[in-house]
């Protein structure tokens, strides 16, 4: 059941779940310029207290080719935030606004505490390093779409698994299929979280650490995250380790399998080198491209049901 | 009190006696229930007295002193085996083993500068989940963070910052 539901944490959603939103997105994407009365009463609030021009283009544009109306803010700078109103009072008002809030915060946990203060559906797009369900639901259906089945695939997951929320997300999504193995490959400061990890493996995934960039020649899906200057104490531990850790051609010609496909959230900066983009192994543009179509089915499954 | 050997401590007329603590952990728990003495009524610790059950173990008796449900859930988040006797008229009247709690609202701060349940001017209150009754590991409902029991400590006793 889909109607109503708060989209916060993807742990919270069933395979049978995932499996009707996937149906739906094909449903989407084959008919993604006719459907402009599906949500022609429905006015969606986008509320991002920090800035994500991607993820807030790709709300706004899943809910206008539903016929949907848009109203928010980017950034607490931009509203009333700044001069003090509370995360929650904003939430208050919104809630009276509009029929669903699309909400990203960089404080996390905000997204739930959203969920708790408001009666419309709340959809978390971010909330600082915890959940971004509607990232992991793209490519679990991208991989869906890829290799139609998530079933019994090797997924390797390359960078900074320790702060990235599309990483965890991704991985907590996975407890709901049966892949293979997740091949966790960082340098040992940015491990996975303890938290994340237990979670996983209690949910039966079979998770293997490995620090060097060969050991993606087992994946069939090489899930790259960019590694941020913030999370090092100085640069030349930084510079070491981001060299290490960059996908480019030759690395895929050399180590990966023929039919591997290569995956990143974006933007990218050098983490993914450009000399990818005209390989079979691309699918970072076919995954943004699909953010459309799953946004669009889960806006519709959210406010008018199966 | 299950052993004869109490004599060392004379018995309170009226108050409440925590018995079973961990060894060594009645100054921890006079803390967290911020007894410090100045309170005027009168305190006795036991420390390491032998225990059939736990080796050795701690005994505090506070005097018309009586721990509300909050302090009993502080308690047993610090020593799990504690009995509470309530005493009057040199009798017991009351006596009961705390219970670790599944849920916690409000009691602790989340280890995670930036959850929500710390964001200046929110005002939210945390709510933790047991995740593990053995090791005493909490993790907040809000931000997906796992206190450990030294943690939880530290939180108490206000040694976090
Ligand atoms: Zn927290």
């Amino acid at each position: 059941m889909w109607k109503g539901r708060d989209v916060i944490n993807i742990l919270d959603f069933s395979r049978n779940d995932l499996e009707v939103l996937f149906e739906k997105a094909d449903y989407m994407r084959k008919n993604q310029y006719r459907l402009k009365n599906e949500l022609s009463d429905i006015i969606i609030g986008l509320a991002f207290f920090e800035p994500s021009t991607r993820t807030r283009m790709s709300f706004e544009t899943a809910a206008k080719r539903l016929g949907a109306e848009t109203v928010g803010f980017v950034s607490e700078e931009a509203t009333s935030i700044a001069k003090g109103e509370s995360f929650s009072d904003t939430i208050r008002m919104l809630d009276s606004y509009v029929d669903l809030i699309v909400v990203r915060h960089k404080y996390e946990g905000a997204a739930l505490l959203a969920s708790n203060i408001a009666e419309k559906p709340i959809i978390n797009a971010g909330d600082g390093k915890s959940h971004h369900p509607t990232q992991a639901m793209l490519d679990l259906y991208t991989t869906k779409t890829l290799f139609n089945t998530i079933d019994g695939l090797t997924f390797a997951f390359i960078g900074d698994l320790k702060y990235s929320r599309t990483v965890s997300s991704l991985i907590f999504g996975l407890t709901a299929f049966n892949p293979k193995e997740i091949i966790l490959i960082s340098p040992s400061s940015l491990r996975l979280r303890e938290e994340i990890r237990l979670v996983a493996e209690e949910r039966g995934l079979r998770l293997r650490e490995e620090e060097n960039i060969e050991a993606i020649s087992d994946a069939d899906v090489i899930y790259v995250t960019r590694i941020q200057k913030e999370r090092f104490p100085d640069l030349q531990e930084y510079e070491r380790v981001r060299g290490s850790y960059r996908i480019n051609k030759e690395l895929l010609d050399k180590y990966a399998k023929d039919d591997a496909k290569v995956l990143h959230a974006l933007p990218r900066i050098d983490e993914l080198s450009r000399d990818i983009d005209d390989t079979k192994f691309q699918a970072y543009f076919t995954q943004a491209r699909l953010g459309i179509p799953i946004r669009m089915a889960l806006l519709s499954l959210v406010l008018k049901g199966e | 009190m299950d052993n004869g050997k109490e004599l060392l401590v004379s018995k309170i007329a009226n108050g409440t006696v925590i018995d079973h603590i961990n060894a060594s952990r009645s100054l921890i728990v006079l803390k967290i229930l911020n007894i410090r003495g100045t309170e005027g009524f009168r305190i006795a610790i036991v420390m390491n007295a032998p225990s059939t059950r736990m080796g050795k173990k701690d005994i505090v008796k506070l005097e018309n002193y009586y721990p509300k449900d909050e302090d009993v859930q502080k308690i047993s988040l610090i020593a799990q085996d504690a009995t509470i006797n309530i005493i009057k008229d040199y009798k017991v009247i009351k006596k009961y083993k705390v219970e670790i709690p599944k849920k916690i609202k409000g009691l602790l701060r989340c280890n995670n500068p930036t959850c929500i349940t710390r964001k200046p001017d929110e005002q939210v209150t945390s709510t933790f989940t047991l995740i593990n009754r053995e090791k005493i590991m909490y993790q907040c409902d809000y931000c997906g963070s796992i206190l450990t029991e030294n943690d939880i400590i530290k939180d108490l006793t206000g040694e976090m910052k």
